[in-house]
């Protein structure tokens, strides 16, 4: 049988189709490998029970014959979706043990397809963070070390669910992207990252950072994985007014593998300053592996992608600023006794908050302020707008983009705490993709000079997926990623 | 009809005369069987929490879908009130923290309104009707309700309110008294239940009045205003008005000068007094809430609302007053409320519609309002009025005897809710019309005063004395006309005299 922590998703998928080994024993082997996995601190709740449970119940249907897509495939969830009767915190200590009344949406969605929960995932408190520091529950270590052995940071803020998946801690995880926190967490790990068009997935149930930005997505190991796990999470939800009423294809069928005649676009802005000259190195491999793949590579213009960073930190604190003013001690969660009311609210929310939340906070509180609104907040959506603008004129030339997902690899923990504004630089190149509401994906490419693995992002159009991820499958194939981290922290 | 309306509204000080300068808005609660973003229930009443959803109690992750009914009952109204209706429309964040404020912001909307510029006409004492301009209204939610007396220490929170829509409804600041501006809230509650988008139930909060005074020297520009919230009586707005204004022309008079702030009224004492100043005011950093598109319907939508609207009551009036031949008194009277409207049309159907509004409006309200009765408890149906109307009009009774009749009808005891034409035969009510009859009591009265014969004779106006006196010995039950003609022959007078 050997180690299923090995299978990739559809290669379980597949395992269990054809009874090579049951439900249970997928269930049991990924539990046993959590549960080894301590060093890493992936999971901020294992739920082992629920894991056997639900995969005994897939079992029965395997063996009835009713077998839904995604049945018996273990999967971690990050702890930003609310799952019922199970703790959610977003890794802020001010959600205390809260533990919901109701499921999100799309974790709900993976349950009825037949997926088993493994546990939550760390990520940084709300999804703040490019590096997963700021949760309560202390740092994710990437399972990638430096040349050194220094522990790196997985990125963020979906650091939980991309160090569990580069582990295989699970064949796939769920994420949050608002700003990158899926796609630059799975280019520090070696995984594949996908943020689906803004209104593809319901935001229901899934606590908020920035609503006109947050979407979740998958992080898997593979395309395919990637593929399918986008087909079960996607769908319209009427309780969520922004999700979006159109079908959902079949991903998994769109991954044909040929691109030829397909308009590969390359957006010179993205050559930033003091960029490694490794990036820009992979950035070309990439753009050869396409057109020799037959795709046509056309040089096109994002000119007001400088303003974009600017931007999405006005946008996302204001935002977050107003969706995290419900956390006031008063109805759940932690609450800090006060002298009066007043006393009550800032002590609350001063123990509660961490230094980033608060950051943000206050950045969005002042954004929105009388005085201040039309500068930062309006100026701010006049970006955005010129910013979607600029995406619009470049598919006129085009079908995809391709730049690199990140300015740099995984860098030390601790490494850029103290430094936000270096911190928010993370973020250069996939900001912009959330701005303007776009799909994006994230695929490993290559590795760095110290052996740390490298992803090239590819930009779609609005509900262009399935065209993405074929030309993801086919840069994938071309790359041929089949670096891993060592084990290490199985010996501790 | 006058455009400006009464024009002796200033008031006195001790300087000389002063205007008041009136604006409203008026919160009025949305009828709709469930919340403006939420499923819950929004039923007046109900145990503490009892209505509230995972998205009222801002739960996280949880995000508002908005509920088409309010969206319809809102576009209703700004029909009603002949305004325009914005086929796009936007809702905002108003940002601040209290306990009954789950989300810590209330969804609103701010810079594009779902309703922009109207006007109602508001029907003054002397009878004069004025219009009041409308500058918007717009969709919002309800907050909470905090309550501080159930506990020594601690404060309680009821959520059931949270997230019901409110409609708010601003006025232009084109009142000039108190009394135009309980005008103003009485026509525009009257409008809003004839809509059915709101109850109009100030008692139970589903319509209240913040109120902005400022006042002025005739002719120059608007003074500093004062904003008195949550007035939630006719009365307490129009006391609540006296006060202030009278406060701010004291203030200037003495040297000073009024300060921009928000006050409560305190029905206790009848006055206002300061609750935060304008520096004090929060910012409520309003921004596009990202949870929600804008709100977009077709011009379709509103025209299917248009096509079924009611009658409202100004068009009713002018009916009741074409059709009917009332007097512009009694039809602003019935058509204040809709069920008094629609009572009266029910009764005239067929008889004497002026017969009928009199009865209405005098018999029936005064007995309502003595019983302490809405009109749809009233113990006299609409048809067994008109009844007794009929008996009136063939004179089968005289009207002291229709009020009496009337009094059976409606009081308690055996005659109520039975039929006016059994009581009058049951209790032998009937009115003698026979001349010879009527004739023999006059000539007994004359007969038994020769005194009272002179003097009438000098006096014409004694015939009444007669009058009465035929009256008292035929049990009320002889025709008055038929008794005045017979009293004025028997005497030698001029009948009209």
């Amino acid at each position: 049988m050997g180690d299923l922590t090995e299978l990739n998703l559809a290669e379980a998928r597949d395992g269990l189709a054809k009874k090579e080994f049951s439900a249970s024993e997928l269930a049991q082997a990924h539990v046993d490998a959590v549960a080894a996995s301590a060093p890493l601190n992936a999971f901020v709740l294992e739920t082992a029970d629920k894991a056997l449970a639900m995969a005994a119940d897939s079992d029965a249907r395997l063996a009835a014959g009713t077998a839904r897509p995604l049945e018996g495939l273990p999967i971690g969830v990050k702890d930003l979706f609310c799952t019922k009767d199970i703790r959610t915190t977003a890794c802020s200590n001010i959600l205390d043990e809260f533990t919901p009344t109701y499921e999100s949406t799309v974790t709900q969605n993976l349950w009825n397809d037949g997926a088993v929960m493994l546990g939550k995932l760390n990520n940084d408190e709300f999804a703040m963070g490019s590096s997963n520091e700021t949760s309560r529950f202390g740092p994710v270590v990437n399972p990638w070390r430096g040349a050194d052995g220094q522990n790196l940071v997985p990125g963020g803020s979906s650091g939980g669910s991309s160090a569990a998946v580069a582990a295989h801690l699970g064949v796939a995880a769920t994420a949050t992207d608002t700003g990158g926190s899926i796609r630059q967490p799975a280019a520090f790990t070696g995984t594949v990252g996908m943020k689906p068009t803004y209104g593809r997935c319901s935001r229901w149930g899934i606590v908020a950072f920035a609503s006109s930005l947050d979407q979740a997505g998958p992080i898997c190991r593979n395309v395919r994985d990637t593929a399918i796990m986008l087909t079960s999470m996607s769908g319209f939800d009427a309780k969520d007014t922004t999700s979006i009423d159109r079908p959902v294809p079949d991903y998994e069928a769109a991954l044909t593998g040929d691109i030829r005649g397909l308009k590969v676009g390359i957006p010179k802005e993205y050559r930033v300053d003091n960029m490694p000259a490794e990036i820009d190195a992979l950035w070309q491999q990439g753009i050869d592996w396409l057109r020799a793949a037959g795709a046509e590579i056309v040089d096109i213009s994002l000119p007001h992608t400088k303003y974009a960073l600017p931007a999405y930190y006005i946008i996302a604190p204001a935002e977050a600023s107003s969706n995290l003013a419900r956390y006031d001690g008063v109805r759940y969660g932690a609450r800090k006794a006060g002298v009066d009311l007043e006393d009550m609210y800032a002590g609350t929310r001063a123990a509660g908050f961490g230094e980033e939340v608060t950051r943000r906070v206050m950045i969005g509180t002042y954004a929105l302020s009388a005085g201040y609104y039309d500068a930062y907040y309006i100026k701010a959506l006049q970006v955005r707008r010129l910013i979607a603008e600029d995406f619009a004129a470049a598919y006129e030339k085009c079908d995809v983009l391709l730049t690199p997902t990140t300015p740099s690899a995984a860098f030390p923990i601790g490494g850029k705490v103290d430094d936000p504004l270096d911190m928010y630089l993370n973020d250069v190149f996939t900001v912009t993709v959330n701005l303007a509401g776009l799909p994006g994906i994230s695929v490993p490419a290559g590795l760095d000079k110290d052996g740390l693995p490298l992803g090239l992002q590819l930009i779609g159009q609005a509900f262009g997926e399935e065209q993405l991820l074929r030309v993801a499958r086919v840069m994938e194939a071309a790359a041929g990623f089949a670096a891993r981290p060592q084990a290490w922290w199985k010996d501790q | 009809m006058s455009e400006t309306g009464g024009t002796n509204n200033l008031i006195g000080g001790a300087t000389g005369d002063w205007e008041i300068v009136l604006g409203l808005e008026v919160h009025a609660q949305v009828m709709s069987n469930a919340k403006l973003f939420s499923g819950a229930a929004t039923e007046f009443g109900a145990e503490p929490n009892a209505q509230v959803s995972l998205i009222d109690a801002a739960m996280p992750g949880m995000l508002p879908v908005i509920n088409m009914k309010c969206v319809e009952q809102a576009v209703r109204t700004g029909l009603g009130l002949k305004a325009q209706i914005n086929l796009t429309s936007v809702f905002d964040r108003k940002n601040y923290f209290y306990p009954d404020l789950p989300q810590g912001y209330q969804i609103s909307q701010f810079k594009q309104p779902i309703v922009g510029e109207g006007e109602i006409e508001i029907d003054l004492d002397d009878g004069v009707v004025k219009k009041v301009g409308i500058e918007r209204l717009h969709l919002e939610q309800d907050a909470g309700k905090s309550l501080h007396d159930q506990h020594p220490e601690q404060s309680f929170v009821d959520l059931n309110r949270s997230g019901v829509a409110l409609m708010e409804i601003v006025s232009r600041p084109d009142m000039r008294s108190a009394a135009e501006a309980q005008a103003y809230v009485k026509k525009l509650r009257a409008i809003l239940r004839y809509l059915g988008t709101c109850d109009g139930n100030m008692e139970q909060g589903s319509l209240r009045a913040d109120v902005n005074v400022s006042v002025r020297r005739p002719g120059d520009a608007l003074g500093t205003r004062c904003e008195i919230k949550n007035v939630n009586s006719i009365r307490f707005i129009g006391q609540a008005i006296e006060y202030e204004a009278r406060r701010q022309i004291d203030l200037i008079e003495d040297g000073g000068e009024v300060k921009q702030e928000t006050r409560l009224f305190d029905p206790k004492n009848g006055k206002t007094r300061a609750m935060r100043s304008k520096e004090e005011a929060h910012d409520y950093r309003y921004f596009p809430d990202p949870d929600l598109l804008p709100l977009t319907f077709s011009q379709s939508f509103v025209d299917d609302i248009a096509a079924g609207l009611p009658e409202l009551p100004d068009d009713k009036k002018a009916r009741f007053i074409s059709d009917y031949g009332l007097s512009a008194y009694d039809a602003g009277i019935l058509v204040a409320e809709a069920e008094n409207a629609a009572y009266f049309e029910a009764a005239a159907q067929g008889r004497d519609a002026k017969a009928v509004a009199n009865m209405v409006v005098g018999s029936l309200f005064a007995g309502l309002n003595k019983a302490g009765l809405a009109i749809a408890d009233s113990p006299v149906s609409p048809s067994q009025l008109g009844g007794l109307v009929d008996l009136l009009a063939d004179d089968t009774i005289s009207s002291r005897i229709a009020k009496y009749v009337f009094e059976l009808m409606f009081d308690d005891g055996p005659y109520q809710g039975r039929d006016a034409a059994d009581i009058v035969e049951e209790k032998g009510l009937k009115q003698v019309t026979d001349t010879g009859a009527i004739e023999a009591a006059v000539d007994e009265v004359i007969a038994a005063n020769p005194d009272k014969v002179e003097q009438a004779k000098a006096k014409p106006k004694m015939a009444g004395w007669f009058v009465g006196q035929v009256m008292q010995a035929t049990g009320g039950k002889a025709n008055p006309q038929a008794v005045n003609k017979l009293v004025a022959a028997k005497l030698g007078l001029d009948e009209d005299a």
